[in-house]
């Protein structure tokens, strides 16, 4: 069961193999089994489910089923889901009972798949490791003692040892491909724009983006055309066609021209994932594509950029927090000005508050100029650097993650060392550019995932070029051992 | 680039949020390293540069000003960590 593809799921739906019920039973049986000691849910939501799963029953037997109807999924737990709780992994939303769905939530429930449940993550999507959850960390499945990466580590992980076919997660400056090429799993970042961000709990809104995981190309294609698409409730929400992404896959990538940025292979990036990424750029060549050598400029100036508009788009967007609405409040607050600052102070971890505060301070009086609007502008630079590399390729590739999964504990008291993991995945953030991570292999006995960076909207060649590959290897298939289950 | 630990406290305090006296110092070496990174920005020349707020540079659509939410009220204030009468309860603002 765990070896099937999305495709080959339904198909055994509509064939009677098995019913939705039994395939959620199955998945929701493998966490029970497995995630006290991976701890990618916040929470498990069996009883929705199975009754998700049963209406998936009704609708396949009466022939009204689609290609997504009874297939379980799971969400980031920052996805609002109507009356379950939505906590971002945060004692501040320990007891937030969503009153809506997201619109991803809402078109997934539409299209027949039942929820498994909540995955865990960073604290408010803050986080590169999974450390930072109210909940605690999450473990690889490739080795229990290292991060799975982060923001969207549950999801991952979910995915990795297949706790669920697929999951839904969230990527401002990296936290669906990081983790996706730390766990060895197929993570797509659409466009920005591309996927509704209503009821999306807000991190940096003008980089947030939710996307999918799964354990192949061809299966994040379907569940990206089922949550793609314009949303008059998401006011960045972009008017754009949504083509399907599935008809495209099996396209000739021959004469596909890669660029390859050499800033992506500098200083700090770890000498086997370079190793695994050439020969990931060999086979492509093997299938017919061109590699050409391009310049990111600018792409040094993406960290020091993203740390000042990430942290000053969430001091404002954390702002709600405020104990008065909803989420936590502190005890006996002793007037308005000690219930705002203790509720808050006591309802947000370490990370968070960092992040609020680098972010206030950046848009305090006097300067706004000098961090804010200078960021901007060299949003504007790194910008411009993947146009003119557009130019002249048609699609970009390199590393994701500058080093393979750590161990847990490792970086905890370094935050900067934290932040420069996402050398490579921040700028597309920046740029508003779709990304993948797929699995090319491993290094230091830890999957290495290559990054396929798109122009804007061509999400469907990206997954194009990513199913080609994976028709010619078999690193997506491969599972950790101690996961790998049964048949 | 340093926040010393009285700008940690203002900062904190402008941004809402109480910090034990114990991690002032902490906040202040951490704020200090992540403008120390930020501050990489200024090698850059951006006289000339518009500054970038959205990726399409799309502008903010707007729609009819006509009701199109439903009245849910007793289902959004169940959240409320207190309330009564339908109201939000804080702390007495005046005296």
């Amino acid at each position: 069961m765990i070896n099937k593809t999305l495709t080959e799921l339904s198909a055994g739906l509509k064939d009677g193999d098995f019913s939705s019920v039994e395939l959620s039973q199955y998945f929701l049986q493998r966490i029970a089994k497995y995630d006290d000691e991976l701890n990618a849910f916040i929470t498990v939501t069996e009883e929705q489910a199975l009754a998700a799963a049963n209406k998936a029953d009704e609708a396949i037997a009466a022939g009204t089923a689609g290609v997504l109807t009874g297939i379980p999924v799971a969400y980031k737990d920052l996805f609002c889901t109507d009356g379950i709780r939505t906590s971002c992994a945060s004692k501040m939303l320990d007891n937030f009972i969503a009153p809506y769905n997201a619109t991803v939530v809402e078109k997934l429930t539409a299209a027949g798949m039942p929820m498994l449940g909540k995955t865990n993550m960073d604290e408010f999507a803050m986080g590169s490791s999974n450390e930072n959850s109210y909940y605690g960390a999450v473990k690889n499945p490739w080795d229990l003692e290292r991060v799975p990466g982060g923001s969207s580590g549950g999801s991952a992980v979910a995915v990795c040892a297949k706790l669920a076919p697929v999951s839904l997660g969230t990527d401002t400056g990296g936290s669906i491909r990081q983790p996706a090429s730390l766990t060895g799993v197929t993570g797509i970042k659409p466009t920005y724009g591309r996927v509704s961000r209503y009821g999306m709990i807000a991190y940096a809104s003008s980089l947030d983006q939710g996307g999918v995981f799964a354990s192949n190309a061809e299966d994040c294609a379907l569940v990206l055309a089922a949550i793609a698409g314009f949303d008059a409730k998401d006011s960045t929400s972009v008017e754009h066609q949504v083509p399907d992404f599935s008809a495209t896959l099996n396209d000739s990538i021959q004469g596909l021209k890669i660029g390859v940025p050499k800033e992506f292979f500098g200083e700090g990036l770890d000498n086997k994932i370079a190793t695994v990424i050439q020969e990931a750029l060999q086979e492509y060549t093997k299938l017919g594509a061109e590699i050409i050598d391009i310049s990111l400029p600018n792409t040094h100036l993406a960290i020091p950029s993203y740390y000042v508009i990430a942290p000053a788009e969430a001091s404002s967007n954390l702002s709600r927090f405020d104990g008065v609405r909803y989420g936590y409040r502190c005890e006996d607050p002793k007037d308005l000005t000690d219930m705002y600052m203790r509720s808050r102070g006591e309802g947000f971890g370490t990370e968070v508050k960092r992040r609020i505060m680098t972010g206030t301070y950046a848009l305090s009086a006097g300067y706004y100029d000098a961090y804010y609007l200078k960021a901007q502008k060299i949003r504007r630079l790194i910008s411009n650097d993947f146009k003119q590399a557009f130019e002249k390729v048609d699609v970009i590739m390199g590393p994701v993650s500058p080093e393979t999964a750590f161990k847990i504990g490792a970086k905890t008291d370094d935050p900067i060392s934290m932040y420069l993991a996402d050398i490579y995945t921040l700028s597309l953030n920046l740029a508003g550019l779709p990304g993948m991570s797929i699995p090319a292999g491993k290094a230091n006995d830890m999957p290495v995932g290559l990054q396929i960076i798109g122009n804007y909207f061509e999400e469907a060649k990206m997954l194009n070029i990513a199913h080609q590959f994976q028709q010619a290897t078999d690193y997506h298939k491969q599972l950790p051992a101690q996961f790998g289950g049964e048949k | 680039m340093s926040l010393s630990p009285e700008e940690v406290k203002k900062i904190a305090y402008l941004a809402r949020l109480s910090i034990e006296e114990e991690h002032v110092e902490q906040y202040s070496e951490d704020l200090s390293s992540i403008f120390g990174l930020v501050e990489q920005m200024n090698a850059a020349a951006t006289d000339d540069i518009e500054p970038m707020a959205h990726p399409q540079n799309a502008m903010q659509r707007l729609r009819d000003d006509v009701v199109t939410e439903t009245n849910q009220r007793d289902k959004l204030m169940a959240n409320a960590p207190l309330k009564e009468d339908g109201l939000f309860l804080v702390p007495k603002v005046l005296d």
